[in-house]
């Protein structure tokens, strides 16, 4: 019963996971397997990419649940990314021990440099792996809740909305500049050597991130899967389509907005944890207005309101930054705002509704 | 005010104190000894200056079928925001059955409570199937972990049949909702109401829009209604009020100018006034 409802009527759904877990099985074994000189080897660049794309993925998908299913434009889910990103920092900052360049064996190096002589309060407890993980999803669902819950009960919708986000991820930016704030300010969190013990270098410990950033993908398209077919899943586009005729109809539509966004922000937010460890840093950066845009562009450009969508976008607008941001770098922007307008004016369903179309033609004939 | 006025506020020997008055839960009956199943006394309620209630002062019987009239900016839709919590007056009371002050519930709790809204423009879940609307509008449980796991049992699912039966759609249910007829949205978003079990329904002017075949089924509909549950019917086409009302109400300049049958109202020289004769 479930596994028809949340796989075999998705057709491409099951592909886009087919592929997911294709690739999977196949890039460790070509990294691993076989020897370097070989045609089919693959790098470890192009794992850790894999990776990273893996991880944006699942950040898209959380964009999309909330965006393509609940009517919500979020600007700011950077900023849940972001926080995961920074609590798993966090714990990779605390394996590193005596090993920092000043060797001290409790403070972080930036510590030491701002003449601090204990761990503030809130780095306690992030050298347990489980209290870590903890937070990951603690500090951004409940940020979320107290933020979701101001701005839903005041029924703010739409562009006001997607305005506060962007405001929220952008405060969150400056306040993780300041080096008082103890996050390491301007540089971030960086220079890991090892998580559980596995060194962060060996090609091992990448294949095993990689994996893990697959399955957490998988895992979080199955339990969105879930929540948009369920009855729930109705309810939620029901308050897309007419908010009022929801509420009217005796649905608590705050209550719903809130549970479903402190979700999004989550699955955010462990994407964001698995991103750092394979790129090995985290900085303020990350919280950039920007990026949090892009997130949208990839929906936008894979197709909002189907979740497998948001997957294939998050692939392609990152596969085409990559190559391009190599070719020739200072287009890129202009790039991705062409495909924004080329997007939004032409395929209104991106690329997934692009398939469709031929599909339907297809049927047609 | 000062707090000696605000102790005497809270004293008033008039009314009881919030916590005193029951929780809306509405699976009990709505105490309707008196007759009447809505009460809207002295209501007044202003946009900036401009008075779009005053002083309104209407009583629904149970049962009833009441349509009210009255030209543009009489206050109609003022009146059913009010009553369904969409606006919250200035002044005055509103109580469903003799128990329970509307005014200190949410929308989806008078919702919950049996007081169900047809807007003036047809509003359903377009992406969603006709099935699938009636689905969400079921009176069960709305909390979003009951939504999240459970689905509906079979008698539910059996009164959605039969609402389906009711406003002509049974060879529809699978149908995307957008791509249905204007005639059969409004029908759907009335079998909407039905399903959520109400006592009171606030029906929009239902019939903007619709062909003459179409309005007589809606009539009939109505009509059929009236009796099970309190309909208000907010309208401007007079032949379809004459078809169906037994007691009309015209408002203007947002309180109750006239009340009484069809031919009552129409011979009143106020209303010829203000309205019919135009």
């Amino acid at each position: 019963m479930l596994t028809q409802r949340l796989l075999l009527s998705d057709r491409g759904g099951m592909l886009v996971l087919g592929l997911v877990l294709l690739t999977t099985i196949i890039v460790p074994i070509l990294n691993l397997a076989v020897p370097t000189d070989s045609p089919l080897y693959v790098s470890n660049f192009t794992v850790g990419l894999l990776g990273k794309f893996l991880c944006f993925a699942l950040l898209a998908l959380s964009v999309d649940l909330i965006w393509g299913y609940a009517g919500i434009l979020s600007l700011g889910h950077g900023a849940f990314f972001s926080l995961g990103g920074y609590a798993m920092g966090m714990y990779l900052m605390r394996q590193i021990g005596d090993r920092g360049v000043y060797g001290h064996p409790e403070l972080m190096d930036f510590m030491v440099v701002l003449n601090w002589d204990k761990l503030p309060w809130y780095w306690q407890g992030f050298d347990m792996f489980w209290f870590a993980m903890l937070m990951v999803l603690l500090v951004p669902g409940l940020l979320a809740m107290v933020f979701g819950w101001l701005a839903f009960r005041s029924r703010v919708t739409g562009v006001y909305f997607a305005i506060i986000t962007q405001a929220l991820t952008y405060a969150l930016m400056l306040a993780f500049f300041r080096n008082e704030m103890g996050f390491g300010g301007n540089n971030g969190l960086n220079d890991f050597k090892e998580i559980l013990g596995f060194d962060l270098a060996a090609k091992t410990t990448r294949v095993g991130l990689f994996v893990a950033s697959s399955i957490a993908l998988i895992l979080g398209y199955m339990a969105c899967r879930y929540i948009v077919t369920s009855r729930m899943g109705r309810v939620i586009i029901a308050i897309r389509d007419a908010e009022s005729r929801t509420r009217f109809s005796g649905y608590q539509v705050e209550s719903y907005k809130l549970w479903l966004f402190v979700f999004s922000a989550m699955l955010a937010a462990v994407a964001g944890a698995l991103y750092v460890p394979q790129v090995g840093i985290i900085n303020p950066g990350e919280f950039s207005p920007l990026n949090s845009i892009e997130m949208v562009v990839w929906v936008a450009t894979g197709g909002r309101g189907t979740l497998f969508g948001a997957i294939v976008g998050a692939f392609s607008v990152n596969y085409a930054k990559t190559f391009f941001t190599t070719f020739s770098p200072e287009t890129w922007l202009f790039i991705l705002g062409g495909l924004f307008v080329l997007v939004t004016l032409l395929l209104p369903k991106g690329i997934v509704g692009l398939f469709d179309r031929f599909s339907r033609k297809g049927d047609k004939q | 005010m000062n707090p000696l006025e605000q102790l005497r506020e809270t004293w008033r020997r008039d009314q009881v104190f919030d916590f005193v008055q029951p929780a809306p839960d509405f699976s009990a009956k709505v105490d309707t000894t008196h007759g009447p199943i809505l009460y809207v006394e002295d209501v007044s309620v202003s946009f900036d200056g401009f008075k779009a209630l005053n002083n309104l002062n209407l009583y629904i019987d149970d049962g009833e079928l009441r349509c009210i009239i009255g030209p543009n900016g009489a206050g109609k839709t003022t009146m059913m925001d009010v009553i369904t919590g969409k606006t919250r007056p200035d002044t005055g009371s509103v109580w469903f059955g003799q128990r329970m002050n509307l005014l200190k519930l949410s929308e989806h709790e008078i919702a919950r409570g049996g007081i169900g809204r047809k807007f003036q423009k047809p509003t359903i879940f377009e992406a969603l199937s006709v099935f699938e609307n009636l689905e969400l509008a079921t009176a069960s449980n709305k909390h979003v972990w009951y939504t999240l796991n459970k689905s509906l049992t079979g008698e539910q699912l059996d009164r959605i049949d039969e609402v389906l039966k009711l406003i002509g759609l049974k060879e529809q249910f699978r149908m995307e909702a957008g791509a249905l007829s204007h005639g059969q949205k409004q029908w759907l978003e009335i079998g909407m109401l039905l399903m959520q079990n109400p006592r009171v329904l606030l029906v929009d002017e239902p019939v903007a829009g619709m062909t003459g075949e179409e309005v007589e089924h809606t009539a009939e509909l109505l009509t059929s209604l009236a009796g099970r549950h309190s309909v208000i019917v907010v309208e401007h086409d007079m032949a379809f009020v004459r078809s169906i009302a037994r007691k009309v109400t015209v408002l203007h300049q947002g309180s109750v100018l006239a009340e009484g049958t069809m031919d009552q109202v129409q011979n009143d020289p106020r209303v010829v006034e203000v309205y019919l004769g135009e």
